[in-house]
């Protein structure tokens, strides 16, 4: 008997019908596992992460996407459990083209930010288990970073922003590789050093890492050779 | 009529859907994740002519520090702040849901905000929610009557106080108070008044200590000290007033990574369009 699905949460939904929920107590971010982290660079900016969606343990895709385009210039990332990340995903989207329906132009990072923040909190009591990482370039290509907890609270930073079940590591790596000004190519390395340092001491994320650097003048996406255990 | 096929987007207050999937979820024993909490030293005090509001700027989720320079003390009105400890999402939200009521009273009265006003918005929001929007707040401003000082509970009871802490730090930073505080700070008024110090200043020394108190006797509090002056048509915002905790393990150098070090295995580059330039567009008929 052979079973082919047609995309990841269709295999998801699949597998987990066959594992129940663990007994012992377990954080919703650890049924997926992720890692995502932003760094700020000179007039750039840059989003990574990891690329496997599991169901706690069991792997089931080393090619998932957890960093969605906005437009050019502005990407988020969703932490957390992965059929809400794909849920918020779809209703940011539609919030946002019905802002370019209405003003003709893109958001700006920091409306978006805003944006997020309000969508969450609208479920104070019953969240989106989602950690929203945004990285974007505004109006003037000055790059903005931020994060969220689960209901919308805002942490904007200047330097480095992470989340995920790897975020513990994720901080040390940055705190001490993160430079201020550094220029795309510089950046890449450094955000990918941090990554892939930081998922190799997190079982739930990693194989792999996705990585895109944003410049006032081009996109570049990268995808990472990492560990495969 | 038939149901509108698209969702169209919330006109406000929340959203319960989410509630009996994540009940189900916490019985099967899948817990929810930690919100970031501001654990927090906030305080404010009453000088003779305005208030003084203080803070810390740690924010945390459990054990870990989330945020080593955010901002507590938010703006209310042009004479009104409100410092926020409790859970990060509700102080932010709550203070802004009521900034924007405040406003448009203003509009509709063309009088400056009061404090009162403020504060009864803000308990009868947070006593609507019977506790469950955590947020425990340090109300301050000056109005036509004078300076006010006030504390909100999360269950919306409130207190009218010449001087205040809250949060976790709020027993450090009491401590100051209560060895400290003098009514209307007068301790140095003969003092003052040879050598003209203002009032004012004694008032920042003492939040600035009771906020020190506060970082470096509780773990919930830490960095750095934000301080915010109101006096009768003035107000002065000092963010990051005093850094009493810089970062002393950065090397001068950093880690550098050669380029070409990680193994990439594809790379994509997309090259973005220039907006056009104004000028050379037509401009759109009027």
């Amino acid at each position: 008997m052979s079973i082919t699905f047609s995309n990841n949460i269709e295999a998801l939904i699949f597998i987990s019908l066959f594992l129940t929920i663990v007994p012992w107590a377990e954080k919703i971010f650890e049924y997926n596992g992720s890692a995502i982290v932003a760094m700020v660079g000179k007039n750039c900016f840059a989003i990574a992460s990891d690329r496997r969606l599991g169901v706690q343990l069991q792997t089931v895709a080393t090619d998932f996407q957890r960093i969605y385009k906005i437009h050019d210039k502005l990407y988020i990332g969703l932490a957390g459990l992965a059929t809400d990340a794909q849920t918020l995903h779809q209703r940011l989207v539609f919030r946002h083209n019905l802002y370019q329906l209405r003003e003709e132009r893109n958001m700006k990072p920091e409306t978006f930010a805003s944006l997020v923040s309000a969508v969450l909190y609208e479920k104070r009591f019953g969240p989106y288990f989602c950690q929203p990482v945004i990285a974007g370039l505004g109006e003037k290509d000055e790059p903005f970073i931020c994060t969220m907890d689960s209901i919308g609270a805002k942490e904007l930073a200047k330097d480095f922003v992470v989340g995920g079940t790897a975020s513990e590591s994720l901080y040390g790596a940055c705190e001490s590789m993160y430079k201020p000004n550094m220029e795309p190519e510089e950046l890449f390395e450094t955000i990918s050093q941090a990554l892939l340092a930081s998922v190799d001491r997190d079982c739930l994320s990693g194989w792999g890492g996705h990585v895109i650097v944003v410049t006032p003048t081009e996109v570049t996406e990268r995808k990472l050779k990492g560990r495969m255990d | 009529m038939s149901k509108a096929t698209v969702e169209l987007p919330p006109k406000g207050g929340f959203n319960f859907d989410l509630c009996r999937r994540n009940d189900m979820l916490t019985k099967n024993g899948v817990h929810a994740p930690s919100f970031l909490k501001t654990g927090t030293t906030i305080v404010g005090l009453v000088f003779q002519d305005g208030v003084v509001l203080g803070a810390d700027t740690r924010a945390t989720e459990g054990p870990i520090v989330a945020d080593k320079n955010c901002e507590k003390i938010h703006y209310m009105a042009p004479n009104i702040y409100c410092c926020g400890a409790g859970t990060a999402a509700d102080t932010e939200n709550v203070t802004d849901m009521i900034s924007s009521q405040l406003l448009l009273h203003r509009y509709a009265t063309g009088r400056e905000s009061r404090v009162v006003t403020a504060l009864t918005l803000l308990k009868t929001h947070l006593f609507g929610y019977q506790g469950h929007v955590s947020a425990a707040l340090v109300l301050g401003g000056v109005d036509i009557t004078g300076p006010h000082l006030h504390t909100i509970y999360p269950h919306g009871s409130t207190d009218t106080l010449p001087f205040a802490t809250m949060g976790s730090g709020s027993l450090a930073a009491m401590a100051i108070f209560e060895s400290k505080y003098r009514e209307g700070l007068t301790f140095n008024l003969v003092y003052c008044a040879f050598v003209e110090i203002p009032q004012r200043d004694e008032g920042v020394k003492l939040v600035t200590e009771a906020i020190c108190s506060g970082i470096f006797n509780d773990l919930g509090s830490g960095s750095n000290v934000d301080v915010c002056v109101i006096t009768k048509g003035k107000v002065e915002y000092l963010r990051n007033h005093q850094k009493p905790n810089p970062r002393t393990y950065i090397s001068s150098k950093g880690f550098s990574f050669l380029k070409g070090q990680t193994e990439v295995l594809s790379t994509k580059v997309t090259l973005l369009e220039k907006p056009q330039q104004e000028e050379g567009v037509d401009k759109m008929e009027e």
